[in-house]
């Protein structure tokens, strides 16, 4: 089974249309969403009907921090940028697309595999995990073999050894990573629709079941097609700036 | 074990009990070669670093490629029983010659270029073997040096699960780089400085920093030099000892940037720039080593990845036809060599002149003057090169005697690993037409990139 993870969406369909394109390429089988389609971007309605078309032909789509605020009046721990593209996300949806999001499950978990837009310890107080201390936290709170995360924004690979020791690792774009069973393993996928270390092409990671063999890809898109539609949109134009170098 | 069918795999006997695994000889009917089965030692109470080790083996092992590796077949994973089945090469590993040190320096280079040739494929694989020594290098039939044993190898596309798990450094005590003996696993450059170890080894017979037993006295190689190779055997020749102390010097960067540029100098001896390395005749005195020991530059972990590193010290190669040339494209040739050569600090050049024999040998070799005509192409080579005002060492001059130009460049250009090639064309097409195209034939089949100077409209 191939599964392709896609997190950190962010409205920003071109980058997520390019991802699914490079995933069908290369042969996926499924299609997991790992949360927060929506915010930041400019084409929040489009990409929740592409996910919602993606949910009824199979895909698993999870809630994310961002998905749970453009439900919500709530913007708590956002900075401006973040909160004024919220506010004007609110205003993009449809009833329907609210159906949509407020159904979706925080985790999913199956074959020893755990999915969860933030971390495993507290799915719903959407805590980061910025380093080998957060993965350590994740990882003791689950009996999960492997743990696949978002939220962050920068690829990270942890491993949790029989010595007790965290593990930090920056996977490297095409280069496959063998998650050996008796080891167990946190992975946070790149943003797709909003990357932030550095390189502006759009992350996802395509993942191998038997056996477990994860490979984080970079996929360039037109960035400059997603920018000026959030300069067209009227929102921050450092939302736009932010896409042309990746930070 | 022996009799024993794992997976298909049917295990005869030992080859070989070492402390981390053993090694089985094994047979399968799908796979017509001498195979190996490694399976490591997971007893109570084993060392849980054989396990890392041998885990860090099963991910890097499937990924390697080529003559320098034993070819990876099948491997078994923890959940049942690990093993990984491979190539088996014959003979005997380059340890069995540690009796008959030292060796003749000839052959001590030999050996040397080999295990270079072997360590360049590998880093341009991403990896970092990190134990090089006389146990794990083998030699197939036509020569070619194998490294075996990756479970102490750094991948830089895999996490490394040796540098997280553990704090002592692994490795082998005489030959460990001492930035390995600081815990740094990320620097190339350390299997340059184990290979400069084995080759001191192997031309004097004595280890250059004996056998140390604890870390204290590893990390003693961080400011206290080795004895000159030739205070132990006066007979080894300045170029050697030049050669062994560069690859061992404390820092990195003042060792060969890549193995490439070390199999280079051990081919060609003649070419290897003398400096105050191969004057030595004594270890520093004490006062320099004191001052070494308290103001200490230790290596730091660099931050470029290994193919970052090699690729910023190439070795090119020009090719230098003074026959079909005019001054306007001898000129232009050396422009485009000194814009290559100005942004890698690393680099060097090879500069090479075709000197055509005739295909019946009865060829002399002194023209009606009675000038030695190689002699004269070496000298009008190292005129061409002269206004590029490169440091010496860091240019060498070769006069190629062939029938074939093209062949001459091709096969240069494949036993010394140049990383690209630059050529003038000659200029005028009916010449071309009627002589072949020397540019053409490189470029179409040379082992690396080329490129092929031309005068815009030039005739």
């Amino acid at each position: 089974m191939r599964l392709a993870l896609l997190a950190d969406i962010h409205a920003n369909l071109e980058a997520f249309r390019a991802c699914l394109d490079h995933a069908r390429d290369r042969g996926a089988d499924r299609i997991l969403l790992l949360g927060d389609l929506v915010g930041y971007g400019a084409d929040p309605e489009t990409v929740l009907d592409l996910a919602i078309d993606l949910v009824a032909g199979g895909a698993l789509a999870l809630l994310g921090n961002h998905d749970e605020a453009a439900l919500g009046g709530g913007s708590t721990g956002m900075n401006d940028m973040a909160a004024t593209a919220m506010a004007w996300t609110r205003t993009r949806l449809t009833e329907s697309h609210r159906r949509f999001l407020g159904a979706l499950p925080l985790t999913e978990e199956e074959e020893g595999r755990l999915y969860v837009h933030s971390e495993g310890s507290a799915p719903a107080l959407w805590r980061y995990v910025s380093d080998a201390e957060a993965a350590r936290r994740s990882l003791e709170a689950t009996t999960a073999q492997a743990t696949f995360c978002g939220h962050v924004h920068r690829p990270a690979l942890y491993a949790l050894g029989e010595t007790g020791k965290v593990t930090p690792f920056r996977p490297v774009a095409g280069a496959p990573v063998p998650l050996a069973r008796h080891r167990r393993w946190l992975a946070v996928l790149g943003a797709v629709g909003q990357p932030r270390d550095a390189d502006p092409a759009a992350c996802y990671m395509m993942l191998e079941t038997v056996p477990l063999v994860a490979t984080w890809h970079r996929v360039p898109y037109d960035v400059a097609a997603a920018a000026a539609k959030i300069r067209a949109a009227g929102l921050p134009l450092g939302l736009a700036e932010r896409l042309l170098v990746g930070r | 074990m022996p009799g024993r069918v794992i997976d298909g795999f049917t295990v005869a006997g030992i080859r070989h009990e070492g402390g981390m695994a053993v090694l089985y000889d094994v047979t399968h009917p799908d796979h017509d070669l001498p195979m190996l089965m490694k399976v490591p030692r997971l007893r109570e109470g084993e060392d849980p670093a054989a396990i890392v080790s041998f885990e860090m083996e099963q991910m890097i092992m499937p990924r390697l490629t080529g003559p320098h590796v034993p070819r990876f077949i099948a491997q078994g994973g923890f959940d049942a029983e690990p093993y990984i089945v491979m190539e088996r090469i014959g003979g005997e590993p380059l340890s069995h010659r540690l009796r008959a040190l030292p060796l003749p320096p000839p052959e001590v280079a030999a050996i040397g270029a080999a295990v270079a040739d072997a360590l360049d494929d590998l880093h341009h694989q991403n990896v970092i073997h990190l134990d090089v020594k006389p146990a794990n290098i083998l030699f197939r039939d036509n020569g070619q040096a194998v490294l075996i044993d990756y479970g102490l190898a750094h991948h830089e596309t895999l996490p490394d699960l040796m540098a997280e798990e553990f704090r002592l450094p692994y490795g082998t005590v005489p030959y460990m780089a001492p930035e390995q003996a600081l815990g740094i696993r990320s620097e190339s450059r350390s299997d340059i400085f184990a290979l400069g170890a084995l080759l001191y080894q192997f031309a004097t017979a004595d280890l250059p920093f004996g056998e140390p037993q604890h870390l204290k006295g590893v990390k003693e190689r961080l400011w206290r030099d080795p004895v000159p190779p030739r205070r132990r055997r006066p007979a080894i020749p300045p170029w050697l000892q030049e050669v062994i102390l560069r690859c061992l010097e404390v820092l990195p960067e003042n060792r060969y940037p890549t193995a490439a540029q070390l199999a280079f100098d051990l081919r060609h001896p003649e070419q290897v720039a003398l400096g105050p390395r191969a004057e030595k005749t004594r270890r520093d005195g004490w006062l320099t080593v004191l001052h070494r020991r308290f103001r200490q530059q230790e290596p730091v972990a660099r931050r470029l990845g290994t193919r970052t590193q090699i690729a910023a010290a190439p070795i090119l190669a020009v090719a230098v036809d003074f026959a079909e040339m005019s001054d306007d494209l001898a000129g232009a040739l050396r422009n485009q060599v000194q814009k290559m050569l100005a942004s890698r600090p690393g680099a060097r050049l090879a500069c090479l002149n075709v000197l055509k024999t005739a295909l019946l040998s009865l060829d002399t070799t002194l023209d009606e003057h009675g000038r030695n005509r190689h002699v004269q192409r070496l000298v009008e080579l190292q005129h061409w090169a002269r206004p590029l005002g490169l440091a010496e060492g860091r240019a060498t001059f070769h006069v190629l005697e062939a029938a074939d130009v093209a062949d001459a460049i091709l096969d240069y250009a494949r036993a010394n690993l140049v990383d690209h090639l630059v050529l003038g064309a000659r200029a005028s097409t009916l010449q071309r037409r009627v002589l072949g195209s020397v540019s053409g034939k490189v470029a179409a089949e040379a082992p690396c990139s080329v490129t092929v100077v031309r005068r815009r409209g030039g005739d």
